[in-house]
C-alpha cells in the first residue's frame, strides 16, 4: 500500500503516536513536529501535574468524592490538575503531602505553573467530583465530597480565579481530561454520555 | 500506634476478625441459597492511596458494593464489593431465573442485591462485636455501582486525615459452582483499632 494513502486513514490520539512511528520509524522529536504526538499525564489520587506542552492531555481517574481541580493559562498554554482528597490540611494529624489537600495542593500547584511561566491572573479554573458516593447520615462518609467542593470554590474565589465550568455533587464517579491546547475538559462517567465543561 | 509499626501479631488478629466475620457472612448466604461457598484466607493489606482498587480489577472496573457505616464503641465502614456477573448469577439463585445474563439490574433486582450485602455484613459485624465484646451500631445500607478506584477512595479518604496509607482487612468467597465470588472490607479508624487490639489484649 502506498504510504500516500495511509496517510489519509485517521487515527485516534493515542493510535497516532503509535502509527506515526510504526510506519515512519521517526524519532519523537519528528513526530512532535508533524502534530502527531499527544502527550499523555496521569495525575494519581492525592497528587497534580503540571505542563507547559500545548499538546497534551493531563487525566485524573475515578473522582468520587475528590475533587479534580483544573487550572489553565490560556495565552501561556499551561495546565495544572489536581486530585485532591480533603479539604483542608491545617486540621490534619498527617499533612506530610499537600498534594492529598484543596489548600496546600492549590498553593503548590499555582506556585509550580507560575514557575513553568503561568501569570496567575490570567488563569481559568474549572473543578469536577465532589460526589458522596454513599448516602450515610452520619459518621466519617458523610458530606466530605461537598466540602471538597465548597472549600476549593471558596479558595479558588480568594485567589480571584475564575470558575469557568464545574461538575460536581450527586452520586457517581467522574474521570477528569484537560486538553492543554485550549483549556477543555471532558467529564467520563460509568454509564453516562461524556460531557465537556 | 502508627500503620507501619503493626507487629505478626497485628496482621495475625486482624486476619482472624476477617476469617470470623466473613465465615458468618458467608454461612448466611450458604443458608439463603441453599449453596456450599467457599472462602480464601482473608488478608490484611497496607495500600498506597493509588492502589487500593489494583485488587477488585483496577481502578476503572465497574463494581457493585454496599456500604455500611460503623458507629458507636468502634467507628468505621464496611464495604460489601462484587462484580456485575457474580451478582448477576446471586440475583438469579433469588428469583430463580438461571437463564438471564443481563448485566444491568431492575429495581427490584437491586434492591435484592443491596439485601444480601445487608445480610452479610450484618453477619460479619455482629460475630465483629462479639469477639470484642463491644457494642457496634450500624447505619442502613447504601449500594453504589461505579468505578472500583472511586469507591475505595472513601475508605481512603478515611484514612487520609491520619496517614498516607489504607488499611484494608480484606476477605474473600466464592460458591464452588456458580462463580460467585465477593470481597468484604473492614475498614475501623485508627483510634477503633487501638480499641480492637486491646479488646484483644495486644498494645
Amino acid at each position: 500500500m502506498p504510504k500516500k494513502h495511509r496517510l489519509k486513514r485517521v487515527f485516534g490520539a493515542e493510535e497516532r503516536q503509535h502509527q506515526t512511528e510504526l510506519l515512519y520509524n521517526l524519532t519523537y522529536a519528528q513526530s512532535r513536529r508533524i502534530g502527531a504526538v499527544t502527550v499523555k499525564i496521569t495525575v494519581e489520587i492525592a497528587d497534580f501535574k503540571v505542563t507547559k506542552d500545548s499538546d497534551s492531555v493531563i487525566t485524573t481517574l475515578n473522582l468520587g468524592s475528590c475533587v479534580g481541580i483544573a487550572l489553565y493559562d490560556p495565552n501561556r498554554k499551561i495546565a495544572g490538575l489536581a486530585h485532591i482528597m480533603l479539604p483542608d490540611s491545617t486540621n490534619a494529624l498527617d499533612n506530610s503531602n499537600p498534594a492529598k489537600f484543596a489548600d496546600s495542593a492549590l498553593a503548590l500547584m499555582l506556585q509550580e505553573m507560575t514557575k513553568l511561566g503561568a501569570n496567575k491572573a490570567a488563569l481559568q479554573a474549572k473543578i469536577a467530583g465532589g460526589a458522596q458516593m454513599f448516602f450515610s447520615p452520619a459518621g466519617p462518609a458523610s458530606r466530605i465530597g461537598q466540602r471538597n467542593a465548597d472549600t476549593t470554590s471558596r479558595l479558588l474565589r480568594l485567589y480571584g480565579i475564575p470558575i469557568l465550568g464545574q461538575d460536581v455533587g450527586l452520586n457517581y464517579a467522574r474521570t477528569v481530561e484537560l486538553y492543554s491546547k485550549d483549556g477543555s475538559v471532558v467529564i467520563k462517567t460509568a454509564g453516562r454520555a461524556d460531557k465537556a465543561i | 500506634m502508627e500503620l507501619f509499626t503493626l507487629s505478626d501479631v497485628h496482621y495475625e488478629i486482624m486476619r482472624e476478625i476477617g476469617n470470623i466475620g466473613c465465615g458468618h457472612a458467608v454461612s448466611a448466604l450458604s443458608k439463603m441459597l441453599n449453596k456450599k461457598v467457599g472462602m480464601k484466607v482473608p488478608q490484611v493489606k497496607l495500600l498506597e492511596f493509588g492502589n487500593v482498587a489494583g485488587f477488585v480489577g483496577g481502578p476503572e472496573n465497574t463494581i457493585i458494593s454496599i456500604f455500611i457505616g460503623i458507629s458507636g464503641e468502634i467507628n468505621g465502614m464496611i464495604l460489601f464489593l462484587t462484580e456485575q456477573p457474580s451478582a448477576r448469577v446471586l440475583v438469579n439463585m433469588v428469583f430463580g431465573t438461571p437463564k438471564n445474563t443481563e448485566l444491568s439490574f431492575s429495581e427490584m433486582e437491586l434492591s435484592a442485591i443491596q439485601e444480601i450485602g445487608n445480610i452479610m455484613c450484618s453477619s460479619y459485624l455482629s460475630s465483629f462485636a462479639s469477639l470484642i465484646s463491644k457494642s457496634i451500631s450500624q447505619s442502613v445500607p447504601d449500594m453504589s455501582i461505579d468505578m472500583a478506584g472511586a469507591i475505595l477512595s472513601v475508605p481512603a479518604i478515611e484514612f487520609g486525615k491520619i496517614a498516607e496509607h489504607v488499611l484494608f482487612i480484606e476477605s474473600v468467597f466464592s460458591t464452588e459452582t456458580d462463580n460467585v465470588s465477593g470481597y468484604f472490607v473492614l475498614v475501623p479508624d485508627l483510634p477503633s483499632f487501638k480499641k480492637i487490639m486491646s479488646a484483644l489484649g495486644v498494645d
